[in-house]
């Protein structure tokens, strides 16, 4: 498939070449850029979603459910769904959409598994390049379901118009919730297998860690707290409503543009950072960087003038 | 991550359980072993049919396609999954086999067009060695 006809037939609705072109990108391939450069115009209508929660909290189970919600209203939906590589073995087990394969037959879904290849931050490095060609494919809703919830796992912030954070009752995330960074990223909290005990206690531990938050602005956006059973598909009009409220406010309050600029700007720090760690590989491949070695191990010089001279041979190549 | 190579292509292979078919245990062992060799494993859980493994396949632009039967119905399940990726013009996926499969229904499977059938006590190793060349061969040929 050549560049053009590529970008061609992924416009036209085809999951053979978009599935190809997400590969090219996952892979770190130069031909890819091309074909992202012609989709872009084309981006900017889809509305991202993103599930994040600890494991063992049914978040793909919550996805699969959410799909037919979204499907029963007659919106297209694309889905990323990202675990994590083995950092011994650089493998992966991808094993979301075990979950969601009763949508596997739907046209109007495309499930995409993704191993984050060692990058951190709950994402991989290919996730804003995907979303962006399931947007320009015209799915209205881009769900991104993350690794997990951790401290560092923050990245989907950068790129979800509206992030959900997923919690259990009776598996003390109300610990995990004041440990990590939840409390900012959280658009909405959904407790799942609210049916479980402990879910009453879980909600009004949320409320109350809400409330400590200092002097928030009166306009400020108040993350609902939405009970799901997602095995019983109970909740899950509500969460939809509760999603679509939080859309209405960013529109009202000029935030859906300040997000895209976000996530616009997050893909291109990872594009320039991309760029930037190839070159530095180079530079540190390099004759002249091996006798600076040689002078430092000499005390000749400092690791830190080392390291100018590394950034003044970046910025000179080409 | 500081290097300068074009990095190594990671190989993408669906593991697949057609069919009434609960016996996993098999699947599991082989996607842990492929994982462990560096691939990255889709795995599809129980109770596929062949049309949602093809959907599932060429959403995930998986190298190979591995399909675990126990139960006896190779014979039909495995020619559907291949026919059904030749409809959609994705006759390069490699798809190789495993589970109970009587010596004698191989050969026309391979004629059909599985490439390898796995039989039980294969080791690992082979499987991973197998599919190692045949997903370099694939990705070469594709390039070319």
């Amino acid at each position: 498939m050549t560049d053009d006809s590529l970008t061609a037939r992924i416009l036209a609705g085809d999951v053979r070449a978009a599935g190809r072109l997400m590969r090219q990108v996952d892979d770190q391939r130069p031909g890819a850029r091309a074909a992202l450069d012609a989709l872009f115009p084309h981006t900017g209508h889809a509305y991202i979603v993103g599930f994040t929660g600890n494991p063992g909290s049914g978040k793909s189970t919550l996805v699969n459910a959410f799909i037919r919600t979204c499907r029963q209203k007659d919106l297209r939906v694309g889905v990323i769904a990202i675990d994590p590589t083995s950092p011994y073995s650089g493998g992966a087990i991808l094993g979301d959409r075990i979950r969601m394969q009763e949508h596997a037959l739907d046209a109007g879904v495309f499930i995409r598994s993704v191993a984050t290849r060692g990058n951190l931050g709950g994402l991989s490095r290919s996730t804003p390049a995907l979303v962006q060609i399931l947007d320009a494919m015209g799915y209205d809703i881009i769900i991104i379901e993350t690794v997990g919830v951790g401290q560092d796992e923050v990245d989907i912030a950068r790129v979800a118009d509206t992030n959900l954070v997923i919690a259990v009752p009776g598996m003390g995330d109300d610990i995990q919730a004041t440990k990590a960074g939840i409390m900012e990223i959280a658009d909405i909290f959904v407790i799942n297998k609210s049916d479980h005990p402990g879910a009453d206690r879980l909600r009004r531990e949320l409320k109350t860690m809400m409330s400590l938050v200092e002097n928030p602005p009166a306009d400020a956006w108040k993350p609902p707290v939405v009970h799901t059973i997602a095995t019983e598909h109970d909740g899950l009009e509500k969460l939809f409503e509760k999603i679509e409220l939080h859309r209405a406010w960013l529109s009202e309050h000029d935030r859906q543009d300040a997000r895209a600029k976000r996530r616009i700007e997050h893909l291109i720090r990872l594009i320039v950072q991309g760029e930037l760690d190839a070159r530095l590989g180079r530079a540190m491949s390099s004759a002249a960087w091996r006798a600076e070695l040689e002078a430092l191990t000499e005390r000749a010089d400092t690791p830190w003038r080392a390291a100018d001279l590394l950034i003044e041979m970046i910025g000179r190549e080409e | 991550m500081t290097t300068s190579e074009q990095p190594q292509p990671t190989y993408r292979v669906l593991i697949g359980k057609p069919g009434l078919d609960g016996h996993d245990r098999g699947a599991k062992v082989i996607a842990r072993a492929l994982r462990d060799a560096g691939f990255e494993v889709i795995y599809s859980g129980l109770h596929q049919t062949p049309e949602m493994l093809v959907a599932t396949a060429i959403q995930e632009d998986v190298d190979a396609v591995g399909l675990s039967i126990l139960s006896g119905a190779h014979n039909s399940l495995m020619p559907r999954l291949i026919d059904l990726l030749a409809a959609k013009d994705a006759a390069d996926i490699i798809v190789f086999g495993g589970g109970i499969i009587p010596d004698e229904d191989i050969a026309p499977l391979k004629a059909k067009g599985v490439r390898h059938i796995f039989t039980p006590g294969t080791s690992t190793v082979d499987v991973v060695k197998y599919l190692r060349e045949a997903c370099a061969e694939r990705h070469a040929s594709l390039q070319s």
